[in-house]
């Protein structure tokens, strides 16, 4: 059921410089990784592979590179995204995303590198010529020209006759569900349906490769729900290959096929939404996706898979590399904070390779679906752990501010990872 | 007692347009209505006798050479603005390139029309370069026709066609251009469907501040025109100074202003229109 497009995809589709980590990463992780497809079947994500109506194109960026005067921009970027993908570009504010985009889009040139598009070189061609559409951040829409007019805009270029337009328009008005809207002139419609309206503009000279510039950004985070959902089932039912911008990880994780995670001009880790969060290749990608512990350890031994650490804070723990790390190095362990168990008692018959330590709750904050626990250890470091609350009575006794705690978890879900990404 | 200090603040401006505008429009309307008298001036009998003057088919001619001049001189003067003020909107040295517009101003208006007869004249700067090059065989005679005062009028609007068009240009969101050509338009398509409607307000400006003063131009024909090149303004000058038929000059004159009004009133319908498009943004 589950068609592992992430195994084959992963090492092709990274910054030159971090094909050894990511590689290695893979393999490290390989183990865990089949635990994880046992636990991945009936993703969203991956029901849309089956759907076999895939008619966007293949997008291969190849060692490009782009700099605004002395300022790097996009650093060696390598990446190729599959037919009817959709594939997020996830990384903070300034970090290359648009640049990468405009350059696909033909607003920009890059320095050094090639841009093909079904094994088509696209550089040459200029943006009005290529079968690329973009939804812009800031909507951009026509504001003489009225909903209806707006989304008619590429229609009319092409001279085609009122009655094609006025049904093709209406069928995209159907798709991005604007209706009622059409006469309404951009300045009297409300921020998502502007969205909607910038979507269906875009959509309809049915482009190979929609690119989408941060689309949500600017409206509410319930709206932006909403409207994440609503585009995940547009792609599914135009079946375009969607390149989508966020620095947003809940929006990249939720909607993707995979993501590619940038910083400071490189895309330092490609991969399935669960990767991404599960295996990040470096010390930048675990700390910007999600929530997570991370500390400087040494590696003090390696015994075949098991290797021991003395981290930082907290002291000798034991984690799980299928590739094991040289004894004697500084690496990054880094633990999720949902993968720490937490209990008052002292937990008993814990499997063997468990990491258990005594701490202090410092801070608790209860947030319906989960608490967060903050617990400070004897060493000062504060350790996060959270608990879900899927079993109230089972949960135990109350955890309270200040309680005594022992938090626990087991050698295969700490990670080990490189120190930093993207900046050398 | 608002009311009265109300009116106190505003007193100075009464003053100044009662004084300044009011009644000087309410003389020229009010001697259009008159007799001419016999050496100039008006004598104080009711007369629609200047307005019959008007229907002479000399004046029509003229009227209707002032119209084409004016039109000729505002399309060549919008054409030539257009993309002077879009490269100053996406200059990085825009500053420089606003005070180079307005520099010419520091200089008196009529020494710059002169300036411009040494540029034409038949000895002239022009005359001598293609004569020099060979391109003709002896001295063209440019000045004294209606080309000459069409240049010289595009000249002297420009500047007041390019700040307009330069204030919209500025305004405008550039990135609805990327959108038009991430659409498939050309750069061309692009400009056309997309730039100039939202440009619009600073286009009908731009257009009113050339067209209006051009239509009751009197010193540039007067200097570097000839016979085809008769304007209202001339002929007004010379129902005043010569003919001495003051009824016919203020009459003439008032057909100008009906007109300018005329402009003004279409400059705020489409501002209005314009306001009802695209104003309200976020
Ligand atoms: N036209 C430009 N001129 C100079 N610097 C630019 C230009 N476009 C982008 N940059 C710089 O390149 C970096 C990346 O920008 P961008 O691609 O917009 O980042 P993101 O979309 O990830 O926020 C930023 O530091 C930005 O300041
Ligand atoms: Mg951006």
């Amino acid at each position: 059921m589950y068609q592992t497009p992430a195994i084959a995809g992963s090492p092709v589709l990274t910054v030159r410089k971090n094909v050894l980590t990511v590689r290695r990463n893979v393999l490290t992780h390989q183990r865990k990784r089949d635990i994880l497809v046992d636990v991945a079947p009936g993703r969203p994500n991956t029901r849309r592979r089956q759907s076999g109506k895939l008619k966007g194109s293949e997008v291969r960026i190849d060692g490009v590179d782009k700099a605004f005067g002395e300022f790097p921009a996009l650093i060696d970027v390598s990446l190729t995204v599959k037919k009817g993908e959709f594939f997020s570009l996830l990384g903070p504010s300034g970090c290359g995303k648009t640049t990468l985009l405009r350059i696909i889009a033909g607003f920009e040139t890059p320095d050094v590198g090639s841009v093909l598009i079904d094994d088509v070189d696209i550089l040459p061609i200029p943006p009005n010529r290529r079968h690329v559409n973009t939804v812009f951040q800031s909507y951009a829409l026509f504001p003489h020209l009225s909903v209806f007019e707006n989304i008619a805009f590429p229609l009319r270029l092409r001279g085609l006759g009122e009655k094609v337009v006025t049904q093709r328009v209406e069928s995209y008005i159907e798709l991005v569900r604007l209706h009622g809207q059409a006469r309404k002139m951009p300045s009297q419609i409300s921020g998502g349906q502007k969205q909607r309206v910038a979507i269906a503009r875009a959509l309809i000279n049915e482009p190979d490769v929609l690119l989408l510039d941060e689309p949500l950004s600017a409206l509410d985070a319930k709206l932006r729900q909403q409207l994440l959902i609503e585009l995940d089932t547009i792609h599914d039912s135009v079946g375009v290959t969607f390149i989508y911008v966020t620095h947003d990880q809940q929006e990249a994780l939720s909607v993707s096929d995979r993501v590619a995670v940038m910083n400071l001009g490189r895309v330092l880790q490609i991969g399935a939404p669960f990767e991404i969060y599960e295996q990040p290749a470096d010390e930048f990608v675990a700390n910007f996706i999600g929530d997570t512990n991370i500390q400087p350890a040494v590696v003090t031994s390696v015994e075949g898979e098991l290797s021991r650490l003395d981290a930082e804070g907290l002291g000798p723990v034991v984690v799980t590399c299928d590739v094991p790390p040289e004894p004697g190095h500084t690496v990054r362990h880094t633990i999720r904070p949902e993968k720490i168990r937490i209990s008052k008692k002292r937990p008993e018959g814990l499997a063997p390779n468990t990491n258990i330590l005594q701490g202090l709750v410092d801070e608790r904050i209860y947030s319906g679906f989960q608490s967060k626990f903050f617990v400070e250890l004897p060493s000062g470091y504060v350790i996060k752990a959270f608990q879900q609350h899927a079993r109230f009575l089972d949960d135990g006794p109350e955890i309270e501010w200040k309680d005594p705690v022992w938090v626990w978890w087991n050698a295969n879900d700490g990670y080990v990872v490189t120190p930093r990404g993207g900046d050398e | 007692m608002r009311n009265r200090s109300g009116g106190l603040y505003t007193a100075p401006v009464t003053v100044w347009i009662t004084v300044f505008f009011v009644v000087p429009l309410a003389i020229v309307v009010l001697y259009s209505f008159l007799e001419k008298g016999l050496y100039g001036g008006v004598r104080y009998r009711f007369s629609l006798d200047a307005y019959r003057a008007l229907a002479n088919p000399l004046i029509i001619r003229v009227a209707w050479t002032t119209f084409r001049i004016a039109l000729v001189s505002t399309i060549g003067t919008v054409l030539l603005a257009l993309p002077a003020a879009y490269y100053i909107a996406r200059s990085s040295r825009r500053t420089m390139l606003l005070v180079l517009i307005i520099v010419p101003f520091w200089t008196n208006f009529l020494i710059r029309v002169y300036a411009w007869m040494a540029i034409l004249g038949t000895n002239g700067f022009l005359n001598s370069i293609l004569l020099s090059l060979g391109i003709i065989g002896e001295p063209v005679r440019f000045l004294y026709n209606q080309w000459a005062v069409i240049v010289v009028l595009i000249y002297t609007s420009l500047p007041f066609a390019i700040l307009p068009l330069y204030a919209s240009i500025e305004k405008f969101d550039f990135t609805l251009i990327e959108a038009a050509r991430d659409l498939g338009a050309s750069r061309f398509a692009a400009i056309v469907r997309i730039m100039i409607p939202n440009i619009r307000a600073g286009i009908v400006t731009a257009i009113l501040f050339t067209f209006i003063p051009n239509f009751g131009e009197y010193a540039v024909p007067q200097l570097v025109g000839g016979r085809d090149s008769f304007m209202i303004g001339n002929v007004i000058a010379r129902e005043l100074t010569v003919t001495r038929n003051w009824p016919l000059a203020a009459a003439m004159a008032l057909i100008i202003t009906v007109i300018t009004a005329g402009g003004m009133v279409v400059y705020s319908a489409a501002n209005r229109t314009r306001g009802r498009g695209s104003g309200r943004r976020v």
